[in-house]
């Protein structure tokens, strides 16, 4: 009897079951399609299908002046719009050898650590809120909107600005900027207490996030994770310090290491790099040197011929700008290395052998922006 | 008795009587359940969706924002405006899945509802089925909740909704231990089990303060359980809308959604109903022995009064442990129940018992 | 709470190889590589058979450990097709770029460096996508941005769309 009942066992298939966390999902931050096999609850691997809001973009450069591709730039990572026109920005300059303003070096880096903060206030806020917290999702959106005021009074853009050119910036900024600058620092150092108190020290946070999805550092360096993702397991790569551009050499601030790699960590990074962005910008802002806002530039701006390559960071990681140039107003081929693409690819790696819940809470922990994924 | 004022019993007997003059006494009996019936089902139906309003607003306070304010003054007619669109909406129907079954679910959920709301004592005479184990039918009743929401998560031929509803029928039917054993923990102190007596012994003091330690901690594990039961709080992985977008009830739409979550807001009423008709006096007010003056004073607010005030208490309490936590993992909820509070609820019983043994309560 | 510890980095105090120098070593490592110079870093054209053995020595080499992939780009030059590598040691602090061509524009094929860096998996099939590039031993070559029944390599120079593609 029991040998019947072992061979029909053997004839039995298993499939793996599976579910699709779809591209219309409320947590995947975007249109992402992730087709997960699950035993159970378990996640057992996990195929990510993105696409869904390419738009071409590398393709479009090339029919593009360079002064057109900064307002493509800013549709890839729409959360750091100016980390990502100042790559480009930078890398003209620098082939072109024109030297930008200080003012210009001062005013850029400000803004883009105010971009830093109002994207990682976005990060508390979905991150929280896939796990459940709806209300830090209004607190974190509550004082974002300070810092949008802010973009908007000197550059007319929330979100998307596009203030940045080759050169310097497209205007100066308004005259109150930093007045309402100093504001919110004091403002948001109150309330960045209150983060801690609502989400980092309940009980069921942080046992829903430490020892969730380890990332080694060795697979950060192989997989190419860069930002504060690779940060939080122990990576230093932090492009401001090892590459400084405008004015991140005048300026000290600490480059946070966690060493565990788990959700909690991840979090965590991007909590205290709100500080140190908020130190950046203190040490910036009343040093604003006078002058121009913008270097004299040619009409036409021709790279001459030749590769460039220069990399920025995101509040996501860092983003590279790599151009063949062959002499002419348009670039002949321009690779936008995105923090995103290279983030996603180690998913499947960390998520392995968690619950669907945790796959969500490593998911937003990884601070995914699809646009930047597809470009 | 303090409350003569307010007590309808001699306003019902004249109505039964009336009724049994009139006409057969079968009928009588078959108009009085009909009315009985049409009341309550219009009290389900104006407390859900005022429940569902003051949810709105509650959380809205809480984070810092306004809440509905455009719909009638100071928002009030919302939930009637979105009762008016679910009953507008498409049933969209699906291909291959249990049609019965399908339709049932939501059904068999509100039927629960009903008649758990029909056993708690609303006042002194406001009370429709006093049995004498009125506790254990309350809770016997609400745990064939967990038959809908599976039928629910399992007809509606989809991997999400499955998923939901069997992570919905593993949590309810642990939590139900919780719920019945901090329950016992006062049937332990009172001596009975029916809700009219049990309100009753408690014109001398409150069950909460009457058998203080164990009392308060039972207080505890009970509003815990109970939110467990009821898939709300930081316990709503059932329907977490940012993990399955919306768990065993996704596949439905229109008005059958609309007896979903109305029956979640009415689940909701009748655990902090019972904790308060348990724990906190049900319509007893609220006296201190030896002010005479003071317990007059508290006589004069109806009991129908202190019964919502109190429950709205409760309700308030588990709105605000909604909208602060992150939600729990199924395992970390699981293991909450079997691991902690099933041993701090079986001790508890044998500290109040302890009590009541040695006559060491007030 | 983790510990979280801040490291504050005045200068790079890692051994790093000068240009020179490293170009010596890299030029000796395979045969037939040719190298030019950019303004910021040496670029050496290697033949499509010997990638996959340059690629190892680069990452295994005590010298060299270029561990980190930074950047894989399809260029269609006109004429060959073809993939820029950029590749950085994040201990040595020293950057390389590689190329590799091909002038088979039917069927271009290279060997997959997935084996050797992880992060290029999803790079090659973003390549395969929209050059049409294969990569011989690749786990998941697959079209990743467009859709499956997608006719054509849109980032070649040679690609016409009549319908998607608005020419000003």
């Amino acid at each position: 009897m029991e040998e019947i009942i072992n061979s029909r066992v053997q004839d039995i298939e298993v499939q793996d079951y599976h579910i699709n966390i779809g591209p219309q999902h409320p947590s995947t931050h975007g249109v992402l399609r992730l087709v997960v096999s699950l035993k159970g609850e378990i996640v057992e691997n996990l195929q990510p299908h993105c696409g869904y809001i390419h738009r071409g973009i590398e393709k479009m450069c090339e029919k593009d002046t360079y002064p057109q591709i900064i307002h493509l730039t800013d549709r890839m990572d729409y959360l750091s719009a100016h980390m990502n026109n100042h790559a480009v920005c930078l890398l003209v300059e620098n082939a072109l050898e024109v030297e930008v303003p200080e003012r210009v070096k001062y005013i850029r880096t400000i803004m883009d650590e105010l971009n830093r903060i109002a994207s990682h206030q976005l990060f508390f806020g979905t991150f929280a809120n896939d796990l459940g917290a709806t209300t830090c999702y209004m607190y974190g959106f509550r004082d974002r909107e300070k810092v949008l005021d802010i973009f908007e009074q000197s550059t007319g853009g929330r979100m998307l600005q596009s203030y940045y050119t080759p050169g310097g910036l497209m205007r100066d900024i308004h005259p109150e900027f930093q007045k309402n600058t100093k504001a919110f620092i004091k403002y948001f150092r109150k309330k960045i207490k209150e983060y801690d108190r609502i989400l980092t020290g309940n009980v069921i946070f942080q046992q829903r996030t430490k020892n969730v999805g380890i990332l080694t550092k060795e697979d950060a360096i192989d997989w190419g994770v860069t930002g504060p993702t690779a940060r939080a397991s122990g990576l230093s790569c932090d492009v401001r310090k090892h590459h400084p551009y405008s004015a991140y050499d005048k300026v000290t601030f600490n480059e946070v290491l966690i060493p565990e790699g788990d959700t909690f960590a991840r979090y965590m990074v991007r909590m205290h790099e709100m500080r140190e962005s908020m130190n950046i910008i203190e040490q910036l802002i009343d040093n604003i040197p006078a002058g121009d806002y913008s270097a004299k530039m040619k009409p036409i701006i021709k790279l001459p011929a030749g590769e460039y390559f220069e990399r920025v960071e995101t509040a996501r990681g860092v983003l590279g700008v790599y151009v063949i140039s062959d002499g002419n107003k348009n670039p002949y081929r321009m690779k936008f290395r995105s923090p995103g693409f290279c983030n996603l690819g180690v998913l499947n790696k960390i998520t392995s052998g968690f619950k669907i819940a945790d796959l969500i809470a490593i998911f937003g922990s990884l601070d995914l922006v699809i646009p930047d994924i597809d470009r | 008795m303090t409350f003569n004022i307010y007590d309808l019993t001699t306003f019902f007997q004249w109505v039964d009587e009336f009724l049994r003059g009139a006409m057969a006494p079968a009928w009588a009996v078959t108009i009085e359940w009909v009315l009985i019936g049409l009341g309550y089902l219009l009290f389900f139906a104006v407390m859900g969706l005022f429940l569902v309003y003051a949810e709105r607003k509650v959380c809205a306070f809480m984070q810092n924002r306004i809440g509905p304010n455009r719909v009638g003054l100071y928002g009030f007619f919302q939930t009637i405006a979105d009762f008016v669109k679910l009953m507008m909406k498409e049933l969209i129907p699906i291909k291959q899945c249990d049609k019965f079954l399908f339709n049932l679910a939501p059904f068999i959920v509100v039927i629960v509802s009903f008649l758990a709301l029909s056993a708690i004592p609303f006042g002194p005479a406001l009370h429709a089925i006093d049995l004498d184990i009125g506790i254990l039918f309350v809770t016997a009743v609400s745990a064939m909740g967990v038959i809908g929401y599976l039928l629910a998560g399992w007809s509606s031929n989809n991997k999400y909704s499955l998923v939901g509803g069997m992570r919905s029928g593993a949590q309810i039917i642990s939590y139900e231990l919780s719920v019945g054993l901090s329950l016992m923990t006062i049937i332990v102190l009172a001596g009975t089990m029916k809700f009219s007596e049990i309100v009753e012994l408690q014109a001398a003091g409150w069950f909460i303060f009457r058998g203080h330690i164990p009392a308060i901690i039972a207080f505890i594990l009970f509003l815990i359980s109970s939110t467990a039961e009821v898939n709300r709080g930081p316990f709503d992985l059932a329907e977490a809308d940012s993990e399955l977008t919306a768990g065993y009830h996704t596949e439905y739409s229109g008005i059958k959604f609309g007896l979903f979550y109305v029956a979640e807001y009415m689940n909701m009423f009748i655990a902090s109903a019972i904790a308060a008709t348990v724990f906190l006096g049900g319509w007893m007010p609220f006296h201190i022995t030896g002010l005479e003056g003071f317990n007059h004073v508290m006589d004069f607010i109806p009991p129908f009064i202190w019964f919502i005030g109190k429950t709205f208490f409760v309700i308030w309490v588990i709105m605000w442990f909604k909208w602060t936590f992150p939600r729990l993992r199924i395992d970390q909820l699981l293991t909450l129940e079997w691991k902690y509070l099933l041993p701090i609820n079986l001790v508890n019983i044998l500290i109040m018992s302890f009590l009541v043994l040695m006559g060491w309560h007030f | 709470m983790s510990d979280c510890f801040f490291l504050f980095r005045p200068e790079s105090k890692y051994y790093k190889m000068d240009r020179e120098k490293l170009k010596e070593k890299v030029l000796g490592l395979v045969p037939g590589l040719q190298s030019e110079e950019t303004r910021d870093f040496t670029a050496v054209t290697v033949a499509a058979d010997n990638l996959h053995a340059l690629a190892l020595q680069l990452k295994n080499d005590p010298d060299l450990l270029f561990d980190s992939l930074l950047c894989l780009s399809g260029v269609d030059w006109g004429k060959e097709l073809g993939v820029v590598y950029l590749f950085e040691s994040t201990k040595q602090k020293h950057m390389l770029e590689v190329k590799v061509k091909t002038t088979d524009r039917e069927k271009p094929c290279f060997d997959t460096l997935s084996d050797i860096w992880s992060g290029a998996i999803l790079h090659e099939m973003e390549v395969f996508d929209l050059f049409g590039i294969f990569f011989k031993g690749h786990p998941d070559m697959r079209r990743i941005f467009l859709a499956e029944d997608w006719v054509g390599y849109p980032l070649r120079k040679d690609y016409v769309d009549e319908v998607n593609i608005v020419e000003l």
